[in-house]
């Protein structure tokens, strides 16, 4: 794939203002689907069920089955709407989208059209650098996810050159909620830190709400980023193009940068912008181009005729609005008044996108330092690494589980990042892992003085050092016991008995 | 013939009640009928090999004195847009040919529950888009009381196993006029309950705001018996009423027109009517009034416009509930020739597994809806639909029922109107209104026309709901026209029999 | 309006995925305006004024209770149907479009 050319990042915001639209896809943990009574796999009790296993006639799509609606899924929707400030329908419909594709079982998707069950709401958004916008939302709808393809044959494992593909529909009929803003105006600079920051509130609404699981790199957040560009002064927008399915925060960023670099770089050369989708590839930092806009486009979409209005209750509407969550922002206040983290250690975790996390550790025991420590230090290290965010790794309770067994002596900071580790491959929860992998600190005093001794007895020089009153010199004992028990004993303990052995 | 197969499904279930009769007995007799005549009728698609054990299961439930249903032991033919396991449900079209669902649908379950037999499937036209089953993918069906005529449709096959006697009772289904319009033309009884009366799930949408499951059969107690069996709220339909629902089988007994007031739709009282269509429906109306009905004339200006809304929200409807077809989790799979794109074999697959009726009208709904015409087309269509739902409430106002002759024209010959789209979609004008408003209609013999001795029906509407209605209105009249007639209708049919063997000799078949 | 030329008909043959033959083609085109034509009719009554009915029946807020039902199908019975599947998943030939 030819590499785009791309402005300097800077040059395109002097010349260019970026227009920004986010469409996210939100999948509900409801028990079954949004259609369906099959179990929701984006519910954890049925998360990684085998192919084809979750499924009814209506998922898919046998001849005569029908939908109907989960009430439950309506319920969580209302909520998010009213989370996302917005008004809720007094009537709202569902409709059919018409297109063909092999993962859509009746070759329409069940969605919502002119009649949204929410619309006209905003969110407040903090950015990194303290700025904070408000994101104007056009509207919120149900409808129900498609299943997957695995594409098979040729080399990529791609759509492109695969000789078949398998068809699995357990994802089919995943309730989803689909968040879609107005266009963002005024961001300049900001906009791929604003994009990021939005995905990143939503994402704390949801997990706020417990309607999502909202794993990111499971696919329960999906977005897909607008990125226009006109000249600065323009009051018109520019052709916009649709970037889809960027499946980490850290890729929404560098994908909306990445396509105003490459669309200022296409206007400034005097050429234009194709509306069309692109592809995000997540190993290059690029997008390629996707299906352009064109009258296949045509959807048909008309009221589904299975299916009968959602008119729901003020007093339904009330009942939910009163059970909200505290709204991200204050909340983000309040805990970082309990917490007592000073500015930078709360940005920290903000920016990580971490805050509902270190809430949860702290919730399920940990000290708020302890849950802020791991969370934005070891396991936000080996995130980076693996491009990847934070919170695929390990869970809330598995890092408040580590931060116990720190606290109990039995592992050592050092011992406790290999934990990390071992949770971040799966390999099970802390505990079962020290287990494991024998990596608890050696307690036993008996087993440390048989190696102090060992390290007194091979450095006589030391030894006489320690008698002489310059403790310092245990140093070097210390380190060699360390080293003889491969790092699994406290340094302090061993500290206290090496000066003890070196009196005796 | 066997006496048991000329017995209504009431009176069966009566000897099966008392052992008189065994419902392995009752099979046979309409297994061996379907046997001997169903070369030249056509009915069936499909005869279910489990019949018999089905039938003995319940000789030996009765036999163990479980209390059983009225229905209960009678065979039952059940027409092939409903998905059933254990037999193949194609809907009449060479894209489900063979396929064998993993579910029943709810009807169908309801009928398995009550003890009746499954005979097999019946023809129809391919997806029920027809009004004489000539588009059926696996050939026509005869009309009994003249082979070389359409029995009706799409339910052709159910109207006609039923006049053929091959079997007492059948499930059919009414998007547009489907059991009506059959049950007009081969002298038998229909009923189109009211929409979300019965429940779809497991009926192979045609269009889904239309579609109604419901009885055929040759008596009017029998469609009551059947509707009692199949009616009550589904929670797998969103559509499905939740009101409890009176019985109909007691409304026939009770059955009793003094001081009903019958409306007479002006509108389908027309010369566009074949004029012994007109006759056989003015005598039946004026026995009514003979026996204490008021007749009134009733003006229905919108119908004018019914069946130009429903040839556009029928086809949009259907080229979306027709999508699903293809080739991916069910069905025929068509591969072009040196392979193809996923793409380019469902294409191949819907060109060759659809018909050309199917084609005309997926490719009509498609234009309805696309971007630009929907207003026009779809959105208008479903105005007109508010003006007939508003036609009918004015109407009921004044009347408790509506009458109406069922179908323009006696039985028109195989082949006649096929080549023109246009003249078949007129045979509904009188049947699809109730479609449209979603209210409850029945079809019942109303004698023979003069002028070429076949069967004419005389159709009544209700409010939505108010189904109970029709079964007295329809079986007030019956009573009436058996009597004068010195039997049921259907006694004047031609004996298949010989039919059956002069076809075979001359090679008809 | 009821004007419907070739292309038109080949471009709905193709939404709605049915690889008509050009000679289908040429005989729906003609068959298409006839019935189009008429069909427009419902404008004559379709007024601004006149809201639409979508279901015959109103209903309303028809919903179930999030609860696992018993239609749930095995794997083997929701394959049975398939022209191709290779015991999990079914099997379709290469993909060219991108999903939407
Ligand atoms: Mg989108
Ligand atoms: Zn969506």
């Amino acid at each position: 794939m030819a590499r785009a050319a791309l402005m300097d990042f800077d040059e395109a915001l002097e010349r260019f203002d970026p227009v920004i639209g986010l469409e996210v896809h939100v999948e509900l943990n409801t028990t079954t689907k949004m259609f369906s009574s099959a179990p929701n796999p984006a519910n954890s009790a049925f998360h990684g069920a085998e192919p084809n296993t979750l499924i009814t006639p209506v998922c898919l799509g046998l001849p005569g089955s029908l939908p109907v609606v989960n009430g439950t899924a309506v319920r969580y929707s209302i909520s998010l709407g009213l989370a996302l400030g917005c008004e809720i329908a007094p009537s709202s419909r569902f409709a059919r989208k018409n297109y063909f594709y092999p993962d859509l079982a009746k070759n329409y998707q069940i969605s919502q059209y002119d009649e949204p069950i929410a619309f006209d709401g905003s969110v407040e958004v903090e950015l990194e650098n303290g700025r904070t916008f408000t994101v104007p939302i056009e509207r919120a709808h149900m409808e129900e996810d498609a299943g997957k393809l695995t594409h098979v044959g040729g080399s990529t494992g791609r759509i492109q050159g695969a000789e078949y593909s398998l068809v699995d529909y357990n994802r089919a009929g995943v309730p989803l909620v689909e968040i879609v803003t107005r266009p963002i105006e005024g961001a300049g600079a900001d906009a791929p830190a604003l994009a990021r920051a939005y995905v990143s509130t939503i994402r704390d609404i949801v997990l706020s709400l417990g309607i999502s699981e909202a794993r990111m790199e499971r696919g329960n957040l999906r977005c897909d980023a607008n990125v226009s560009l006109r000249p600065r002064g323009e009051q018109k927008y520019g052709t916009r193009t649709e970037t889809k399915n960027v499946n980490s925060m850290r890729s929404i960023e560098r994908a909306v940068r990445y396509e105003i670099q490459r669309q200022a770089a296409i206007l400034a050369g005097g050429g234009t912008i194709t509306q069309e989708t692109r592809h995000w590839h997540e190993d290059t930092g690029t997008t390629s181009a996707g299906r352009p806009k064109s009258d296949a486009d045509d959807y048909r979409y008309f009221p589904e005729p299975d299916l009968l209005p959602v008119e729901p209750t003020a007093e339904l509407i009330d009942e939910l609005r009163a059970a909200l969550p505290e709204p991200p922002a204050a909340r983000r206040r309040r805990l970082k008044g309990e917490w007592g983290f000073t500015d930078l250690e709360f940005q920290d975790v903000v920016n990580g996108g971490l805050l509902v996390e270190v809430a949860e550790t702290v919730a399920a025991g940990a000290s708020p330092a302890a849950a802020r420590k791991w969370w934005t230090g070891e396991l936000t290290r080996v995130a980076n690494a693996r491009e990847t965010d934070a919170a695929s790794l390990a869970s809330p309770a598995q890092v408040a589980e580590l931060a116990a067994l720190v606290d109990e002596g039995v592992l050592t900071d050092r011992l406790a990042r290999q934990v990390l580790e071992g949770v971040a491959a799966g390999e099970g929860s802390p505990r079962e892992i020290v287990e494991a992998r024998g990596l608890a600190v050696v307690s036993d005093d008996g087993a440390l003085i048989a190696a102090i001794d060992d390290a007194l007895a091979s450095q006589p020089d030391v030894l006489a050092k320690i008698r002489d009153g310059k403790v310092q010199a245990a140093g070097a004992v210390i380190g060699a016991v360390m080293k003889a028990m491969q790092g699994k004993a406290d340094a302090a303990r061993v500290r206290e008995l090496v000066l003890e052995r070196a009196q005796g | 013939m066997s006496d048991l197969i000329r017995l209504s499904a009431a009176e069966l279930g009566a000897k099966l009640a008392s052992g008189e009769v065994s419902s392995v007995e009752a099979t046979r007799a309409h297994l061996d009928r379907i046997a001997a005549v169903d070369g030249a009728v056509h009915a069936f698609l499909h005869v279910n090999e489990a019949a018999l054990d089905a039938a003995s299961d319940i000789d030996r439930r009765r036999a163990a004195g479980e209390e059983l249903g009225p229905l209960a032991g009678v065979p039952i033919a059940i027409k092939d847009v409903l998905v059933t396991t254990g037999m193949p449900s194609t809907s009449g079209s060479r894209i489900l040919e063979g396929w064998i669902p993993p579910y029943d649908a709810t009807p169908v379950r309801k009928v398995r529950e009550a003890g009746m037999v499954p005979l097999g499937k019946t023809n129809m036209d391919e997806f029920a888009m027809g009004s004489s089953t000539e588009h059926s993918a696996y050939g026509p069906t005869h009309n009994p009381w003249d082979l070389d005529r359409i029995p009706g449709g799409s339910g052709g096959g159910s109207a006609a196993a039923v006049a053929a006697f091959e079997a007492p009772i059948a499930l059919g289904s009414d998007t547009g006029g489907s059991i009506r319009q059959p049950a007009h033309v081969t002298g038998t009884v229909g009923v189109k309950p009211t929409y979300g009366g019965v429940s779809r799930y497991g009926s192979i949408a045609l269009a889904s705001s239309l579609d109604q499951v419901g009885p055929v059969s040759r008596t009017v107690l029998d469609s009551a018996l059947l509707h009692d069996v199949i009616a009550g709220h589904d929670p797998l339909d969103s559509t499905s009423i939740s009101d409890p629902w009176p019985s109909m089988a007691e409304a026939v007994r009770r059955a009793d027109v003094s001081g009903l007031r019958i409306g007479v739709v002006k509108e389908l009282d027309t010369d566009g009517f074949q004029a012994g269509v007109r006759s056989r429906f003015h005598e039946a109306l004026e026995l009514l009034e003979r026996n204490g009905a008021e007749i009134v004339e009733v003006s229905t200006p919108n119908f004018e416009y019914a069946v130009a809304a429903y040839y556009l929200i029928m086809p949009a409807e259907a080229s979306s509930n027709l999508a699903k077809f293809d080739s991916v989790r069910f069905g025929l799979r068509v591969t072009p020739e040196g392979g193809g794109t996923v793409e380019q074999v469902m294409a191949a697959t819907r060109e060759a597994g659809f018909g050309p009726e199917v084609k005309r009208r997926v490719i009509l709904g498609t234009y309805a809806l696309s971007a630009g015409y929907y207003d026009a087309y779809y959105g208008s269509a479903q105005k007109v639909r508010t003006l007939v739902q508003r036609d009918f409430d004015a109407a009921f106002a004044n009347v408790d029922v509506l009458a109406t002759p069922t179908a323009p024209t006696t039985a028109f010959r195989l082949g006649e109107k096929l080549d023109d789209p246009l003249a078949m979609y007129l045979n509904d004008v009188a049947t699809i209104p109730a479609n449209l408003a979603g209210v409850p209609g029945i079809s019942l013999p109303a004698g023979l026309a003069p002028e070429d001795g076949l069967p004419v029906g005389i159709q009544f509407l209700a409010p939505a709901r108010e189904d109970a209605r029709l079964y007295n209105v329809g079986g007030a009249l019956e009573a009436l026209l058996v009597d004068r007639w010195g039997g049921p209708l259907l006694n004047q049919a031609p004996d298949l029999s010989t039919h059956e063997l002069k076809a075979t000799e001359e090679g008809v078949v | 309006m009821s004007e419907i030329s070739a292309e038109q008909v080949a471009h709905l043959a193709n939404l709605a995925r049915i690889a008509l033959t050009d000679e289908e083609i040429q005989h729906l085109t003609t068959e298409l305006g006839q019935i189009m034509q008429a069909v427009e009719k419902v404008s004559e009554v379709a007024t601004p004024d006149v809201p639409p009915t979508s279901h015959p029946i109103p209903l309303r807020n028809v919903m179930r209770d999030d609860v696992v039902g018993d239609t749930v199908l095995t794997t083997e019975q929701a394959l049975a149907g398939a022209p191709e599947h290779d015991d999990t998943r079914f099997v379709v030939s290469a993909i060219l479009g991108e999903e939407q």
